[in-house]
């Protein structure tokens, strides 16, 4: 039934070159919570379209730089 | 731990334990009476009446404990709410249905009650299962 989404991201790596930002400070600029960033890092929650650009915002590049999804549509 | 998660953790804690007290009051008196025949009614009243005053009390002790920047909701929380409700509310259903096939074919009360505490019961305990699970495991 459960099943970790097989989208990868570089969330963690983009943080980091922004500066160190934290997974809190992330969090709230996008208004999530940071339980939320800690899923999507560990991709465990696959995030809406709405907040994956609002991330890809933040971190200031594009949405497929910081989204992965390996292998293609199966 | 979000405050959702926590919640989850008192929801299916509760569920679980009234019931169990339930059965453990009705069973044990249905060794001096057929089971049928148990006055069960007080026992299942206090029961949900007692799992529902436990909810909302410790949803507000949770609450004051809990830090104020984990109390936000947000997106993923609704998610694993849906979820978890979607799997609760089959067993509404199947407790609805149980009830009306049982009383079709006439059963006594205490068995026509009895299942639709049961799936109630069911609900609960799963939809929240499925929302520690979501919120532990990811989806």
């Amino acid at each position: 039934m459960v099943k970790a989404t097989r989208v990868t991201n570089d969330i963690r790596a983009l943080r980091a070159a922004r500066g160190e930002m934290t997974q809190a400070e992330l969090a709230e600029r996008i208004g999530v919570t940071r339980q939320t960033v800690i899923a999507i890092e560990q991709s465990k929650y696959s995030p809406s379209l709405e907040v994956a650009f609002q991330i890809a915002h933040e971190l200031g590049v594009p949405l497929d730089r910081v989204f992965q999804y390996p292998g293609g549509a199966s | 731990m979000t405050l959702g998660e926590r919640r989850s953790w008192t929801l299916l804690v509760v569920a679980v334990a009234a019931y169990g007290v339930y059965l453990v009051l009705v069973v044990g008196r249905s060794a001096s009476v057929p089971l049928v025949e148990v006055d069960y009614v007080p026992a299942l009243l206090w029961s949900i009446g007692a799992a529902i005053v436990a909810g909302i009390l410790i949803g507000i002790a949770l609450g004051l404990v809990t830090p104020k920047r984990d109390w936000k909701k947000d997106v993923r929380d609704r998610d694993i709410a849906a979820a978890g409700d979607r799997v609760g509310q089959a067993f509404l259903v199947l407790g609805g249905v149980a009830a009306l096939l049982l009383a079709v074919v006439e059963a006594p009360y205490f068995y026509i009650a009895n299942a639709v505490y049961l799936c109630f019961v069911l609900s609960s305990v799963l939809g929240s299962v499925t929302r520690v699970v979501l919120y532990r495991r990811g989806f």
